[in-house]
């Protein structure tokens, strides 16, 4: 997953990922979409590929590149439980600061809840 | 829930998570909620339904903190990691490893706060271990500071249409 980070960290390769969800399309069209010389893009398309993130098939004399969703996929699981968790931490974090904030402004026995140590 | 308290996740590097959030609390408040055990195991728990039966945490420099989930269907999930830096109420700095790894190596955690007008904006940041992300093909100089924004990345993978887990997180 950290492979697909690092390929998805680079700005010219998630622009080349956003194009191919359109479809599969030849190093060409990616060169012009992109405004790059073909040697850049066909080394992102190199590691977009090692990264698992692209297939290639070879069409007569085109290369064509098409997305392969699993690493996509295993990222979407990864980064939707991180947030979903952390979301759910904060609140029950929100509602504790609450109370602690509260019997900070309070007499003792609530203060001493939240300050026991 | 509420338009200025929310979660803010992003990539700045290739090797970090940082998650940034505002608390309504002063920021000794939020330290000591961050910090102290008895405190801890009331919010860092996880999805729906886990608890936080061991919190241990000896927060001094070289000093180790040990965490273990256990989830409604008696699944546990531990970790644990040695302070690199503690400065109350404004940062501490911890590594963090899981027993049943999902990311490579070890990680260091930063807890920096900001306290301003009463609230408090917690930074949260995770560097993983760059290990894995220095292998193969990827020896090429890599492009600094490129940011990501995971709002972004998940546009994208909406609308790829990849599936939506529902259950998700139950295992370790």
């Amino acid at each position: 997953m950290l492979a697909t980070l690092k390929a998805l960290a680079e700005p010219h390769r998630l622009h080349i990922v956003e194009f191919l969800r359109d479809g599969p399309q030849p190093v060409g069209a990616m060169v012009r979409r992109l405004r790059l010389r073909q040697p850049q893009v066909s080394k992102h398309l190199r590691v977009l590929s090692h990264a698992g993130l692209v297939d290639v098939r070879v069409d007569a004399q085109r290369r064509i590149y098409a997305l392969r969703p699993a690493p996509l996929q295993e990222l979407e699981v990864w980064l939707e439980r991180y947030r979903r968790i952390w979301e759910g931490n904060f609140q029950r974090l929100d509602a504790l600061l609450e109370q602690m904030n509260a019997a900070e402004h309070k007499p003792k026995e609530k203060k001493r809840a939240a300050k026991s140590r | 829930m509420n338009n200025t308290n929310t979660l803010k996740v992003t990539t700045p590097s290739d090797r970090e998570i940082v998650m940034t959030r505002v608390f309504d609390a002063p920021r000794h408040l939020v330290f000591e909620a961050l910090s102290k055990p008895e405190l801890v195991k009331q919010w860092l728990l996880g999805p729906p339904g886990w608890t936080m039966p061991v919190c241990e945490v000896d927060l001094r420099v070289g000093g180790a903190y040990r965490f273990l989930w256990r989830g409604p269907d008696g699944a546990e999930m531990g970790s644990r990691g040695v302070f690199r830096e503690v400065v109350p109420p404004e940062r501490f700095v911890a590594t963090e490893r899981f027993d049943d790894p999902w990311y490579p190596g070890e990680a260091v955690v930063t807890n920096a706060l900001i306290e301003k007008n009463g609230k408090t904006t917690l930074t949260l940041t995770v560097l993983y271990e760059s290990r894995e992300a220095r292998d193969g093909v990827l020896k090429t100089p890599m492009d600094k500071g490129v940011g990501m924004s995971y709002d972004r990345l998940e546009q994208l993978l909406a609308s790829l249409g990849a599936p939506q887990l529902k259950k998700e997180a139950s295992e370790s």
